[in-house]
Protein backbone atom coordinates (compact mmCIF):
# COMPACT_ATOMS: atom_id res chain seq x y z
CA UNK A 1 0.00 0.00 0.00
CA UNK A 2 1.33 3.16 -0.80
CA UNK A 3 0.01 6.42 0.74
CA UNK A 4 1.01 10.03 -1.22
CA UNK A 5 -0.20 12.09 1.71
CA UNK A 6 -0.70 15.81 0.37
CA UNK A 7 2.51 15.60 -0.98
CA UNK A 8 3.86 18.54 -2.60
CA UNK A 9 7.08 19.91 -4.16
CA UNK A 10 8.63 22.91 -4.54
CA UNK A 11 12.25 22.83 -6.57
CA UNK A 12 14.75 26.05 -5.55
CA UNK A 13 14.14 28.21 -2.95
CA UNK A 14 10.44 29.40 -2.42
CA UNK A 15 11.38 33.08 -2.09
CA UNK A 16 13.97 32.86 -4.54
CA UNK A 17 10.76 32.31 -6.99
CA UNK A 18 11.41 28.16 -6.87
CA UNK A 19 9.17 26.37 -8.86
CA UNK A 20 6.05 24.21 -7.96
CA UNK A 21 6.16 21.37 -9.50
CA UNK A 22 3.66 19.48 -7.57
CA UNK A 23 0.77 20.51 -4.88
CA UNK A 24 -1.03 18.75 -2.94
CA UNK A 25 -1.23 15.05 -4.14
CA UNK A 26 -3.41 12.82 -2.19
CA UNK A 27 -3.46 9.13 -3.44
CA UNK A 28 -3.54 5.61 -2.34
CA UNK A 29 -2.63 2.84 -4.23
CA UNK A 30 -3.60 -0.56 -3.10
CA UNK A 31 -1.53 -3.64 -3.32
CA UNK A 32 -1.38 -5.38 -6.71
CA UNK A 33 -2.59 -2.75 -8.53
CA UNK A 34 -1.67 -0.83 -11.53
CA UNK A 35 -2.20 2.70 -11.26
CA UNK A 36 -1.20 4.92 -14.47
CA UNK A 37 0.15 8.69 -14.31
CA UNK A 38 -0.86 10.72 -17.20
CA UNK A 39 -1.11 14.49 -17.93
CA UNK A 40 0.94 16.60 -20.39
CA UNK A 41 3.82 17.56 -19.66
CA UNK A 42 5.31 19.40 -16.90
CA UNK A 43 2.20 18.32 -14.48
CA UNK A 44 4.94 16.28 -12.20
CA UNK A 45 4.43 13.36 -13.17
CA UNK A 46 7.96 12.22 -13.06
CA UNK A 47 8.46 14.57 -10.11
CA UNK A 48 5.31 12.45 -8.31
CA UNK A 49 7.00 9.00 -9.03
CA UNK A 50 10.53 10.03 -8.16
CA UNK A 51 9.15 10.83 -4.75
CA UNK A 52 7.44 7.72 -4.17
CA UNK A 53 10.70 5.77 -5.27
CA UNK A 54 12.38 7.90 -2.45
CA UNK A 55 15.22 9.52 -4.94
CA UNK A 56 13.84 12.69 -3.71
CA UNK A 57 12.17 14.21 -0.31
CA UNK A 58 9.11 15.68 -0.96
CA UNK A 59 8.95 19.30 -0.29
CA UNK A 60 5.45 19.30 1.80
CA UNK A 61 3.43 15.98 3.05
CA UNK A 62 4.92 12.89 3.10
CA UNK A 63 5.00 9.62 0.97
CA UNK A 64 4.42 6.21 2.90
CA UNK A 65 4.54 2.62 1.92
CA UNK A 66 3.29 0.02 4.35
CA UNK A 67 2.94 2.84 7.12
CA UNK A 68 6.68 3.69 6.75
CA UNK A 69 7.67 7.44 5.61
CA UNK A 70 9.44 7.04 2.55
CA UNK A 71 13.23 8.69 3.18
CA UNK A 72 15.78 7.42 0.90
CA UNK A 73 14.78 4.09 -2.21
CA UNK A 74 13.54 0.74 -0.84
CA UNK A 75 14.93 -2.17 -1.43
CA UNK A 76 11.09 -3.13 -1.80
CA UNK A 77 10.61 -0.89 -4.88
CA UNK A 78 11.82 -1.57 -8.57
CA UNK A 79 12.79 1.47 -10.74
CA UNK A 80 12.64 1.59 -15.13
CA UNK A 81 13.31 4.80 -16.76
CA UNK A 82 12.39 6.10 -19.92
CA UNK A 83 15.69 5.22 -21.45
CA UNK A 84 16.83 1.21 -20.59
CA UNK A 85 20.28 2.72 -18.67
CA UNK A 86 22.24 -0.18 -19.00
CA UNK A 87 25.88 -0.33 -17.67
CA UNK A 88 27.99 -0.39 -21.29
CA UNK A 89 30.93 -2.36 -19.78
CA UNK A 90 28.70 -5.17 -18.38
CA UNK A 91 26.95 -7.68 -20.17
CA UNK A 92 23.44 -7.96 -20.34
CA UNK A 93 22.79 -10.41 -17.49
CA UNK A 94 25.14 -8.35 -15.12
CA UNK A 95 23.14 -5.55 -16.26
CA UNK A 96 19.87 -7.36 -14.70
CA UNK A 97 21.92 -8.63 -11.76
CA UNK A 98 23.06 -4.98 -10.61
CA UNK A 99 20.32 -4.17 -7.84
CA UNK A 100 21.65 -7.89 -6.56
CA UNK A 101 24.88 -6.97 -6.72
CA UNK A 102 25.33 -3.27 -5.02
CA UNK A 103 22.51 -5.08 -2.28
CA UNK A 104 25.59 -7.68 -1.57
CA UNK A 105 22.77 -10.38 -2.73
CA UNK A 106 24.49 -11.09 -5.81
CA UNK A 107 24.18 -15.32 -5.50
CA UNK A 108 23.65 -18.29 -7.25
CA UNK A 109 19.82 -17.75 -6.48
CA UNK A 110 19.83 -14.21 -7.48
CA UNK A 111 21.65 -15.49 -11.08
CA UNK A 112 18.95 -18.42 -11.46
CA UNK A 113 16.50 -15.38 -11.05
CA UNK A 114 17.90 -12.95 -13.41
CA UNK A 115 18.12 -15.90 -16.11
CA UNK A 116 14.67 -17.19 -15.53
CA UNK A 117 13.62 -12.72 -15.98
CA UNK A 118 15.76 -13.18 -19.07
CA UNK A 119 13.74 -15.97 -20.15
CA UNK A 120 10.32 -14.12 -19.75
CA UNK A 121 11.22 -11.40 -21.56
CA UNK A 122 12.25 -13.63 -24.78
CA UNK A 123 16.27 -12.63 -24.58
CA UNK A 124 17.90 -15.33 -22.52
CA UNK A 125 19.63 -15.55 -25.79
CA UNK A 126 21.72 -12.18 -25.25
CA UNK A 127 22.52 -12.81 -21.57
CA UNK A 128 26.18 -12.25 -22.62
CA UNK A 129 26.16 -10.24 -25.00
CA UNK A 130 26.73 -6.05 -24.46
CA UNK A 131 23.88 -3.82 -24.22
CA UNK A 132 25.39 -1.91 -27.52
CA UNK A 133 24.57 -5.30 -29.92
CA UNK A 134 20.91 -5.28 -28.59
CA UNK A 135 17.79 -3.27 -29.92
CA UNK A 136 16.37 -0.55 -28.01
CA UNK A 137 13.92 -2.59 -27.52
CA UNK A 138 15.67 -5.94 -26.07
CA UNK A 139 17.36 -2.85 -23.78
CA UNK A 140 14.33 -1.83 -22.04
CA UNK A 141 13.11 -5.41 -21.65
CA UNK A 142 16.38 -6.02 -19.64
CA UNK A 143 15.98 -2.37 -18.15
CA UNK A 144 12.68 -4.05 -16.75
CA UNK A 145 14.32 -7.62 -15.63
CA UNK A 146 16.51 -5.20 -13.91
CA UNK A 147 13.89 -3.76 -11.87
CA UNK A 148 11.79 -6.95 -10.96
CA UNK A 149 15.08 -8.80 -10.34
CA UNK A 150 15.27 -8.69 -6.63
CA UNK A 151 12.00 -9.22 -6.88
CA UNK A 152 10.33 -6.02 -5.11
CA UNK A 153 6.19 -5.71 -4.62
CA UNK A 154 6.09 -1.87 -5.79
CA UNK A 155 7.45 -1.30 -9.61
CA UNK A 156 7.68 2.29 -10.81
CA UNK A 157 7.67 3.03 -13.63
CA UNK A 158 8.97 6.56 -15.88
CA UNK A 159 7.31 6.49 -19.35
CA UNK A 160 9.62 2.84 -20.19
CA UNK A 161 8.09 2.67 -23.70
CA UNK A 162 8.47 6.50 -24.00
CA UNK A 163 11.26 5.89 -26.76
CA UNK A 164 10.53 2.66 -28.43
CA UNK A 165 8.63 3.03 -31.94
CA UNK A 166 5.01 2.74 -31.89
CA UNK A 167 4.97 -1.24 -32.51
CA UNK A 168 7.40 -2.30 -30.26
CA UNK A 169 5.90 -0.42 -27.35
CA UNK A 170 2.32 -2.13 -27.96
CA UNK A 171 4.07 -5.45 -27.65
CA UNK A 172 6.10 -4.46 -24.18
CA UNK A 173 2.52 -3.38 -22.82
CA UNK A 174 1.16 -6.99 -23.49
CA UNK A 175 4.24 -8.52 -21.99
CA UNK A 176 4.13 -5.92 -18.81
CA UNK A 177 0.83 -7.42 -18.28
CA UNK A 178 1.70 -10.65 -19.25
CA UNK A 179 4.61 -10.29 -16.12
CA UNK A 180 2.81 -8.63 -14.08
CA UNK A 181 -0.14 -11.68 -14.52
CA UNK A 182 2.39 -14.20 -13.86
CA UNK A 183 3.66 -12.21 -10.27
CA UNK A 184 1.43 -9.29 -9.72
CA UNK A 185 2.86 -6.09 -8.38
CA UNK A 186 1.92 -2.65 -7.20
CA UNK A 187 2.90 -0.69 -10.31
CA UNK A 188 2.93 3.09 -10.56
CA UNK A 189 3.49 3.94 -14.74
CA UNK A 190 4.11 7.66 -15.68
CA UNK A 191 2.95 7.80 -19.76
CA UNK A 192 1.72 10.54 -22.16
CA UNK A 193 -0.26 7.88 -24.19
CA UNK A 194 -3.74 7.91 -23.20
CA UNK A 195 -4.45 4.50 -24.83
CA UNK A 196 -1.18 2.88 -22.93
CA UNK A 197 -3.02 4.90 -19.64
CA UNK A 198 -6.08 3.24 -20.41
CA UNK A 199 -5.03 -0.18 -21.51
CA UNK A 200 -2.61 -1.28 -18.44
CA UNK A 201 -4.46 0.46 -15.46
CA UNK A 202 -6.70 -0.43 -12.73
CA UNK A 203 -7.25 3.36 -12.55
CA UNK A 204 -5.63 6.26 -14.57
CA UNK A 205 -4.99 9.10 -12.55
CA UNK A 206 -5.27 12.40 -14.85
CA UNK A 207 -2.75 15.06 -13.65
CA UNK A 208 -2.89 18.47 -14.79
CA UNK A 209 0.08 21.43 -15.13
CA UNK A 210 1.56 24.21 -13.07
CA UNK A 211 1.60 23.02 -10.40
CA UNK A 212 0.88 19.73 -11.21
CA UNK A 213 -2.33 18.68 -9.09
CA UNK A 214 -4.77 15.46 -9.51
CA UNK A 215 -6.91 16.50 -11.89
CA UNK A 216 -9.16 13.33 -11.75
CA UNK A 217 -8.63 9.32 -10.91
CA UNK A 218 -10.77 7.51 -13.45
CA UNK A 219 -11.89 3.77 -12.41
CA UNK A 220 -10.97 1.41 -15.73
CA UNK A 221 -13.71 -1.64 -15.87
CA UNK A 222 -11.96 -3.60 -18.29
CA UNK A 223 -11.70 -7.05 -18.06
CA UNK A 224 -8.25 -8.30 -17.70
CA UNK A 225 -6.47 -10.13 -19.58
CA UNK A 226 -6.31 -7.25 -22.11
CA UNK A 227 -5.41 -6.39 -25.06
CA UNK A 228 -5.50 -3.27 -27.52
CA UNK A 229 -8.24 -5.27 -29.35
CA UNK A 230 -10.11 -3.98 -26.57
CA UNK A 231 -9.65 -0.45 -28.13
CA UNK A 232 -13.03 -0.68 -29.65
CA UNK A 233 -14.59 -1.56 -26.20
CA UNK A 234 -17.13 1.55 -25.14
CA UNK A 235 -15.54 1.04 -21.51
CA UNK A 236 -12.00 2.02 -22.96
CA UNK A 237 -13.43 4.98 -25.34
CA UNK A 238 -14.99 6.25 -22.40
CA UNK A 239 -11.92 6.40 -20.03
CA UNK A 240 -10.27 7.44 -22.97
CA UNK A 241 -12.19 10.44 -24.02
CA UNK A 242 -12.46 11.39 -20.34
CA UNK A 243 -8.51 11.87 -20.17
CA UNK A 244 -9.02 13.42 -23.32
CA UNK A 245 -11.25 16.23 -22.29
CA UNK A 246 -9.27 16.41 -18.87
CA UNK A 247 -5.74 17.07 -20.22
CA UNK A 248 -7.42 19.19 -23.93
CA UNK A 249 -10.80 20.93 -22.34
CA UNK A 250 -14.46 19.83 -23.66
CA UNK A 251 -14.62 21.62 -26.65
CA UNK A 252 -10.84 20.93 -26.92
CA UNK A 253 -9.46 19.27 -30.16
CA UNK A 254 -11.20 16.07 -30.72
CA UNK A 255 -10.17 12.74 -32.54
CA UNK A 256 -10.99 9.09 -32.78
CA UNK A 257 -9.48 7.10 -31.01
CA UNK A 258 -8.22 4.41 -32.71
CA UNK A 259 -5.52 2.03 -31.74
CA UNK B 1 44.84 -15.53 -56.27
CA UNK B 2 42.22 -14.04 -58.81
CA UNK B 3 42.25 -10.60 -59.27
CA UNK B 4 38.92 -9.68 -56.95
CA UNK B 5 41.18 -12.51 -54.33
CA UNK B 6 43.60 -9.29 -54.91
CA UNK B 7 41.90 -6.85 -54.44
CA UNK B 8 40.04 -7.75 -51.32
CA UNK B 9 43.39 -8.34 -49.76
CA UNK B 10 44.26 -4.81 -50.55
CA UNK B 11 41.36 -3.28 -49.04
CA UNK B 12 41.31 -5.55 -45.77
CA UNK B 13 45.15 -4.45 -45.79
CA UNK B 14 44.80 -0.69 -46.41
CA UNK B 15 45.30 0.91 -43.54
CA UNK B 16 48.38 -0.83 -42.78
CA UNK B 17 49.72 -0.55 -46.89
CA UNK B 18 48.86 2.62 -47.82
CA UNK B 19 51.34 4.25 -44.82
CA UNK B 20 53.94 1.78 -44.95
CA UNK B 21 54.14 2.32 -49.00
CA UNK B 22 54.09 6.64 -48.44
CA UNK B 23 56.79 6.11 -45.62
CA UNK B 24 59.19 3.85 -47.88
CA UNK B 25 58.60 6.54 -50.47
CA UNK B 26 59.54 9.09 -48.15
CA UNK B 27 63.02 7.34 -47.58
CA UNK B 28 63.40 7.04 -51.27
CA UNK B 29 63.24 9.98 -52.18
CA UNK B 30 64.92 11.03 -49.26
CA UNK B 31 68.03 9.00 -50.34
CA UNK B 32 67.96 10.41 -53.80
CA UNK B 33 67.87 14.01 -53.12
CA UNK B 34 70.59 14.00 -50.64
CA UNK B 35 73.16 11.61 -52.57
CA UNK B 36 71.92 13.91 -56.31
CA UNK B 37 72.70 17.34 -54.48
CA UNK B 38 75.54 15.93 -52.80
CA UNK B 39 73.67 17.36 -49.13
CA UNK B 40 76.50 17.76 -46.50
CA UNK B 41 75.76 15.15 -44.14
CA UNK B 42 75.89 17.49 -41.21
CA UNK B 43 72.84 19.44 -42.46
CA UNK B 44 70.97 16.09 -43.59
CA UNK B 45 72.29 12.73 -43.86
CA UNK B 46 71.25 10.43 -46.00
CA UNK B 47 68.97 7.32 -44.45
CA UNK B 48 71.27 4.83 -45.61
CA UNK B 49 74.12 6.71 -43.27
CA UNK B 50 71.88 7.35 -40.52
CA UNK B 51 71.27 3.56 -40.58
CA UNK B 52 75.41 2.53 -41.02
CA UNK B 53 76.56 4.79 -38.21
CA UNK B 54 73.63 4.23 -35.57
CA UNK B 55 74.01 0.33 -36.32
CA UNK B 56 78.00 0.25 -35.99
CA UNK B 57 77.26 1.53 -32.56
CA UNK B 58 74.64 -1.07 -31.65
CA UNK B 59 75.29 -2.42 -28.52
CA UNK B 60 75.98 1.56 -27.08
CA UNK B 61 72.78 2.63 -29.11
CA UNK B 62 70.84 -0.44 -27.39
CA UNK B 63 72.04 0.54 -23.70
CA UNK B 64 70.66 4.22 -24.23
CA UNK B 65 67.34 3.05 -25.35
CA UNK B 66 66.77 0.63 -22.45
CA UNK B 67 67.60 4.12 -20.25
CA UNK B 68 65.29 6.08 -21.94
CA UNK B 69 62.95 3.57 -21.78
CA UNK B 70 63.22 2.88 -18.09
CA UNK B 71 62.61 6.54 -17.77
CA UNK B 72 59.38 6.67 -19.80
CA UNK B 73 58.22 3.87 -18.35
CA UNK B 74 59.19 5.03 -14.95
CA UNK B 75 57.45 8.67 -15.89
CA UNK B 76 54.32 7.31 -16.68
CA UNK B 77 53.62 4.73 -13.88
CA UNK B 78 54.18 8.12 -11.32
CA UNK B 79 51.44 9.74 -13.84
CA UNK B 80 48.89 6.91 -13.52
CA UNK B 81 49.87 6.88 -9.94
CA UNK B 82 49.12 10.13 -8.86
CA UNK B 83 46.75 11.01 -11.40
CA UNK B 84 43.94 8.47 -11.05
CA UNK B 85 43.54 9.13 -6.81
CA UNK B 86 43.86 12.96 -7.70
CA UNK B 87 40.79 12.65 -10.45
CA UNK B 88 39.08 10.77 -7.85
CA UNK B 89 39.30 13.60 -5.38
CA UNK B 90 38.83 16.32 -7.83
CA UNK B 91 35.52 14.73 -9.07
CA UNK B 92 33.94 13.94 -5.71
CA UNK B 93 34.90 17.35 -4.12
CA UNK B 94 34.21 21.00 -4.99
CA UNK B 95 36.26 22.29 -2.64
CA UNK B 96 39.11 19.98 -3.05
CA UNK B 97 38.52 20.63 -7.07
CA UNK B 98 38.71 24.59 -6.54
CA UNK B 99 41.68 24.02 -4.31
CA UNK B 100 43.87 21.48 -6.68
CA UNK B 101 42.72 23.06 -10.07
CA UNK B 102 45.00 26.79 -10.00
CA UNK B 103 47.81 24.58 -9.08
CA UNK B 104 47.55 21.80 -11.22
CA UNK B 105 46.99 24.94 -14.60
CA UNK B 106 50.28 26.15 -12.74
CA UNK B 107 52.55 23.22 -13.38
CA UNK B 108 51.67 23.23 -17.01
CA UNK B 109 52.53 27.09 -17.45
CA UNK B 110 55.75 26.56 -15.92
CA UNK B 111 57.78 24.93 -18.69
CA UNK B 112 59.48 21.86 -17.94
CA UNK B 113 62.50 22.56 -19.45
CA UNK B 114 62.71 25.42 -17.20
CA UNK B 115 61.95 23.47 -13.89
CA UNK B 116 64.61 20.35 -15.41
CA UNK B 117 67.69 22.30 -14.06
CA UNK B 118 66.09 23.15 -10.75
CA UNK B 119 65.15 19.37 -9.87
CA UNK B 120 68.68 18.45 -10.73
CA UNK B 121 70.29 20.56 -8.42
CA UNK B 122 67.33 19.59 -5.50
CA UNK B 123 67.34 16.15 -6.01
CA UNK B 124 70.34 15.51 -7.44
CA UNK B 125 72.10 13.91 -10.91
CA UNK B 126 70.31 10.95 -10.97
CA UNK B 127 67.08 9.12 -11.98
CA UNK B 128 64.63 10.88 -10.01
CA UNK B 129 64.82 14.50 -11.86
CA UNK B 130 64.17 12.65 -15.21
CA UNK B 131 61.49 10.79 -13.65
CA UNK B 132 59.66 13.53 -12.11
CA UNK B 133 60.09 15.52 -15.49
CA UNK B 134 58.05 13.04 -17.19
CA UNK B 135 55.61 12.95 -14.65
CA UNK B 136 55.25 16.38 -14.95
CA UNK B 137 55.06 16.28 -18.94
CA UNK B 138 52.71 13.48 -18.74
CA UNK B 139 50.23 13.57 -16.07
CA UNK B 140 48.10 16.64 -16.76
CA UNK B 141 45.67 15.31 -19.56
CA UNK B 142 45.35 11.93 -17.36
CA UNK B 143 44.31 14.53 -14.18
CA UNK B 144 42.38 15.67 -16.83
CA UNK B 145 40.15 13.29 -19.30
CA UNK B 146 39.82 11.09 -16.03
CA UNK B 147 38.38 14.03 -14.17
CA UNK B 148 36.18 14.36 -17.21
CA UNK B 149 35.52 10.76 -17.39
CA UNK B 150 33.88 10.67 -13.94
CA UNK B 151 32.05 13.67 -13.85
CA UNK B 152 30.59 12.69 -17.28
CA UNK B 153 28.65 9.71 -15.71
CA UNK B 154 24.95 10.55 -17.12
CA UNK B 155 22.40 11.57 -14.24
CA UNK B 156 20.15 8.36 -15.02
CA UNK B 157 23.23 6.00 -14.41
CA UNK B 158 23.47 7.78 -11.13
CA UNK B 159 19.95 7.74 -10.58
CA UNK B 160 19.73 3.89 -11.29
CA UNK B 161 22.83 3.16 -8.49
CA UNK B 162 21.30 5.30 -6.23
CA UNK B 163 17.68 3.41 -6.32
CA UNK B 164 19.45 0.52 -6.02
CA UNK B 165 20.36 2.18 -2.59
CA UNK B 166 24.09 2.25 -3.90
CA UNK B 167 26.50 3.60 -1.32
CA UNK B 168 29.22 6.80 -2.17
CA UNK B 169 31.78 4.22 -2.46
CA UNK B 170 29.73 1.60 -4.38
CA UNK B 171 28.50 4.27 -6.60
CA UNK B 172 32.55 4.81 -7.47
CA UNK B 173 33.52 1.52 -7.97
CA UNK B 174 31.01 0.62 -9.73
CA UNK B 175 29.42 3.12 -12.24
CA UNK B 176 31.97 6.47 -11.76
CA UNK B 177 35.51 4.33 -12.72
CA UNK B 178 34.22 1.78 -14.84
CA UNK B 179 32.31 4.92 -16.61
CA UNK B 180 35.72 6.66 -17.19
CA UNK B 181 37.89 4.10 -18.39
CA UNK B 182 37.27 5.16 -22.14
CA UNK B 183 38.40 8.72 -21.07
CA UNK B 184 40.88 7.04 -19.00
CA UNK B 185 42.33 5.73 -22.32
CA UNK B 186 42.63 8.27 -24.04
CA UNK B 187 44.23 10.14 -21.06
CA UNK B 188 47.08 7.02 -21.70
CA UNK B 189 47.55 7.74 -24.57
CA UNK B 190 48.13 11.42 -24.50
CA UNK B 191 50.15 10.58 -21.59
CA UNK B 192 52.57 7.81 -22.92
CA UNK B 193 52.95 10.28 -26.15
CA UNK B 194 54.18 13.49 -23.94
CA UNK B 195 56.66 11.19 -21.41
CA UNK B 196 59.09 10.46 -24.12
CA UNK B 197 59.04 13.95 -24.35
CA UNK B 198 59.59 14.24 -20.73
CA UNK B 199 62.33 12.07 -20.80
CA UNK B 200 64.16 13.52 -23.67
CA UNK B 201 63.78 16.87 -22.12
CA UNK B 202 65.67 15.46 -18.85
CA UNK B 203 68.00 13.79 -20.74
CA UNK B 204 69.17 17.20 -22.08
CA UNK B 205 69.20 18.56 -18.93
CA UNK B 206 71.04 15.58 -17.04
CA UNK B 207 71.92 12.23 -17.90
CA UNK B 208 75.01 10.20 -18.54
CA UNK B 209 72.96 7.67 -20.63
CA UNK B 210 69.83 8.01 -22.37
CA UNK B 211 68.55 9.06 -26.28
CA UNK B 212 68.78 12.51 -25.13
CA UNK B 213 71.93 12.20 -23.96
CA UNK B 214 73.01 10.43 -27.12
CA UNK B 215 71.58 13.47 -29.36
CA UNK B 216 73.48 16.25 -27.10
CA UNK B 217 76.60 14.52 -26.93
CA UNK B 218 76.33 12.82 -30.95
CA UNK B 219 75.91 16.28 -32.15
CA UNK B 220 78.04 17.99 -30.30
CA UNK B 221 80.51 16.08 -32.37
CA UNK B 222 78.65 16.17 -35.56
CA UNK B 223 78.46 13.13 -35.72
CA UNK B 224 74.71 13.91 -36.89
CA UNK B 225 73.78 10.61 -38.67
CA UNK B 226 73.93 9.03 -34.95
CA UNK B 227 71.92 12.00 -33.82
CA UNK B 228 69.19 11.53 -36.45
CA UNK B 229 69.30 7.60 -35.88
CA UNK B 230 68.50 8.53 -32.38
CA UNK B 231 65.50 10.68 -32.54
CA UNK B 232 64.19 7.34 -35.20
CA UNK B 233 64.29 5.66 -32.69
CA UNK B 234 62.59 7.15 -29.94
CA UNK B 235 60.09 7.93 -32.90
CA UNK B 236 59.59 4.06 -32.74
CA UNK B 237 59.35 3.97 -29.32
CA UNK B 238 56.53 6.55 -29.15
CA UNK B 239 54.78 5.07 -31.87
CA UNK B 240 55.05 1.06 -30.15
CA UNK B 241 53.98 2.18 -26.77
CA UNK B 242 51.41 3.78 -27.89
CA UNK B 243 50.10 0.76 -29.74
CA UNK B 244 50.89 -1.00 -27.14
CA UNK B 245 48.22 0.78 -24.83
CA UNK B 246 45.58 0.96 -28.02
CA UNK B 247 46.35 -3.39 -27.53
CA UNK B 248 45.54 -3.49 -23.85
CA UNK B 249 42.45 -1.02 -24.07
CA UNK B 250 40.93 -3.66 -27.25
CA UNK B 251 41.78 -6.60 -25.11
CA UNK B 252 40.84 -6.36 -21.72
CA UNK B 253 37.94 -2.77 -22.40
CA UNK B 254 36.48 -3.90 -26.00
CA UNK B 255 33.39 -2.00 -25.20
CA UNK B 256 35.46 0.93 -24.28
CA UNK B 257 37.54 0.99 -27.62
CA UNK B 258 34.02 1.43 -29.38
CA UNK B 259 32.51 4.11 -26.67
CA UNK B 260 36.03 6.75 -26.60
CA UNK B 261 35.47 10.09 -27.10
CA UNK B 262 36.63 11.35 -30.04
CA UNK B 263 39.55 13.64 -29.40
Amino acid sequence: MIDIDNAGQVFGPAHAGGVRALDGINLAIRDREIVTLVGPSGCGKSTLLRLVSGLIAPTEGSISIDGEKVTAPRQDTGIVFQAPTLLPWATILENVMFPSTIMGRADDAARRRAQDLLKVAGIADFANHRPRQLSGGMQQRAAICRALVHNPSILLMDEPFGALDALTREVMTIELMRIWTATPKTILFVTHSIPEAVILADRVVVMSPRPGRIAEIIDVNLPRPRTFALAGDPEFQRCAERIRALIFGEQGVRFDVQH
Amino acid sequence: MSSTDLRRWFNASREFTVPLLALIVLIAVWEVAVRLFAIPEYLLPAPSRIFDDTAAMGGVVANHTLATLRTILFGFLLSIVVSLPLAVLIASSRIFADAIYPLLVLTQSVPKVAIAPILVVVLGPNELPRTIVTFLVAFFPLVISMTAGLLAVPPELIELSRSCRATKLQELTRVRLPYSIPFVFSGLKAAIALSVVGAVVGEFVAAEKGLGYLITSATAFFKVPVAFGAMLILAILGIVLFQLIVVVERIFFPWAAAEEPRS
